[in-house]
């Protein structure tokens, strides 16, 4: 097989190649956060004039919750109730099936062709 | 102390030049606990959050066995593949050029943000304590978020073997710290103050049911994530066939033993809402369990426990990243300019500078919970990588054709076993996190379209296969 030589990139495709790729990652964690699309909706369940008892604290758990500067349980009130919702669509989660097996189906496969390329010019056709 | 050379390399002078073999097996067990030992300090406690304290223990051990197929598949491979880049490098070599360059990607990225969380962790650990000492209104967090990553970097690129040494000794004092605080508070030796049965009763036993123990393996993997990063050295370690696979097997012992330890003390002494709580709660859950033992000496030590595993990680993670963001440099899927080693220090400087603003990035703009989440998310990639890897590399290189340093045992189990805990654990992530896991795979899917249609064709072909192995079967 004939040796594959590569063109020689310019300075200037060199940069350009590492601000699309810096763009694309920093993309990839902050447009979800700017959507608000990001993180769980843990959020507090609100509890009317809360007490201890209410929001199921027994002596204990009281105790500790004043060793940690939690004076009464309006203060911890926000802390104890949020929960997160797990609820989904069986629709979702097959997507997001779907968009991780395609990727690595599309990657090995890719990277087949590029692999066949590499062991065919190190060792030679077969 | 030997300085013999590995690969030759080429600076952007001409120069040959390659990296350092100086380091040995506790270096490499340094590398590994130092990184992920920040593990036990912060982040783990998610996982009470997202399932309570049995759901947190059971991710724990699960989550162990997930790290302890991760640690036997990556010590047969490494210890064949003594080359910087880890994953990196075996990917390239078993799987394919495309591969590799998205396991360098999630090397990277899985590094950079837990760097990025340990900074965060700092700022606030340094808060606290002017808050103890008397200041108040709070501090400005931030300088002290871009000192620590300065500060680390420039270690860095000064050398490894300063490096890796300061993270022995720092790790050795952040998992000393662990022990003690075990000691002091339980019923072996200190008053045994564990609270665990009051604590864990009632809807505190597992507020969100079964569905919470597997919500809980998303953060179950923060106890460990990052001792694969062991690999990295193995261009650097003396002798790579014994030392990379005996560090990183004593690390993940270290880490179960920690992670256990760890669980055992914060979940008796804290109500669930509490420590799962790691952004308004215990955001350094060890800390936290200091101050409420009321120790000053414990809550010192810990503190002190606590600055060290925050700086031991970031300074390994520093090492790791820029090891796997040098060797795509040097083979073109990145810009060859980042491929250089400095010609007096030997090492890869221009990848830990070019990291550090990125890093920063991270730190100062975005909450703990959202970083953690991307480096799990780009650590999982990786670990779902492994299984498909280890079984192609059997079946090209059957155990007769390359000696192997290590043979982990029972194949294909650990492979096997690997891939469904990793299945678990998009599931964990997908419960409530599941927008990020599709942005970020959105994002491998973009940059692999545009690394196999545009970045490939400056990769020299033949040159992607240095190892002295014969030809793959089936090809």
């Amino acid at each position: 097989m004939a040796r594959y030589v590569p063109p020689v990139q310019s300075k200037l495709g060199q940069i350009i190649d590492v601000i699309v790729l810096v763009v694309l990652s920093v993309g990839a964690l902050f447009v979800p956060l700017w959507l608000g699309l990001a993180g769980s909706a843990k959020l507090p369940v609100p509890v009317e004039n809360p007490t201890w008892e209410s929001l199921g604290q027994n002596p204990v758990m009281v105790q500790q919750w004043n060793k940690l500067g939690f004076p009464d349980a309006a203060s911890a009130h926000d802390m104890i109730t949020a929960r997160y919702d797990y609820s989904f669509s069986w629709v979702s989660l097959a997507v997001m099936v779907i968009v991780i097996v395609g990727y690595f189906v599309m990657m090995i496969r890719f990277s087949d062709i590029e692999y066949r390329e590499v062991i065919a010019e190190k060792f030679g056709e077969k | 102390m030997a300085h013999s050379d590995t690969d030759v390399d080429h600076t952007a002078h001409g120069q040959s030049m390659g990296l350092l073999r100086v380091l040995g097996p506790a270096h490499v067990w340094a590398l590994g606990v130092g990184i992920v030992l920040v593990g036990e300090y912060m982040g783990w406690n998610f996982a009470v959050g997202k399932g309570g304290a049995y759901a947190a223990l059971i991710a724990c051990w699960f989550a162990g066995i997930l790290y302890s197929c991760v640690a036997m598949i990556d010590s047969e491979v490494t210890s064949t593949v003594a080359a910087a880049g880890g994953q990196y490098t075996q990917a390239k070599h078993i799987i394919g050029p495309l591969m590799a360059f998205n396991v360098g990607l999630y090397l990277v990225f899985a590094y950079t943000m837990l760097e990025a969380g340990n900074a965060i962790t700092l700022g606030f650990l340094v808060d606290t304590v002017a808050g103890m000492t008397g200041h108040e209104g709070g501090l400005d967090q931030r300088p002290f978020i871009v000192l620590a990553i300065m500060f680390l970097a420039w270690l860095n690129y000064r050398g490894v073997l300063a490096t890796l040494t300061f993270n022995l000794v720092i790790t050795a004092i952040a998992f000393v710290a662990i022990i003690t605080i075990f000691l002091a508070t339980s019923p072996l030796l200190g008053a045994g103050e564990m609270l665990h049965k009051d604590l864990m009763s009632g809807q505190a036993s597992l507020p969100y049911g079964w569905l919470g123990i597997l919500a809980a393996m998303h953060f179950g993997l923060w106890y460990y994530l990052g001792i694969e990063g062991t690999t990295q050295a193995a261009e650097e370690v003396r002798s790579p066939a014994r030392s990379l696979p005996f560090g990183t097997l004593a690390g993940i012992m270290t880490l179960l033993i920690a992670a256990t330890l760890t669980w055992y003390v914060c979940s008796g002494l804290m109500p669930w809402e509490y420590l799962g709580d790691g952004v308004n709660g215990a955001v350094a859950p060890l800390f936290s369990a200091a101050q409420i033992s009321g120790s000053s000496a414990l809550v010192w030590l810990l503190g002190i426990g606590t600055l060290f595993a925050t700086l031991a990680s970031a300074n390994g993670c520093i090492n790791d990243a820029s090891r796997a963001w040098f060797s795509m440099g040097r083979d073109h899927y990145l810009p060859a300019w980042f491929g250089a080693v400095h010609p007096v220090y030997r090492t890869p400087y221009r990848a830990i500078i070019f990291l550090v603003p990125i890093a920063l990035i991270f730190a100062l703009g975005a909450p703990l919970d959202q970083v953690i989440t991307f480096s799990i998310l780009s650590g999982l990639l990786g670990y779902t990588f492994m299984p498909i890897n280890m079984i192609m590399f059997r079946k090209k290189w059957p155990l007769d054709t390359i000696k192997r340093g290590y043979e982990h045992p029972l194949h294909p189990l650990p492979a096997i076993s690997l891939m469904a805990l990793c299945s678990v654990t998009y599931f964990a992530v997908f419960l409530g996190y599941g927008t990020q896991l599709i942005a970020m795979i959105g994002f491998y899917i973009v940059v692999s379209l545009w690394f196999h249609f545009w970045r490939y064709r400056f990769v020299k072909r033949a040159d992607q296969f240095t190892m002295p192995w014969p030809r793959p079967r089936g090809y």
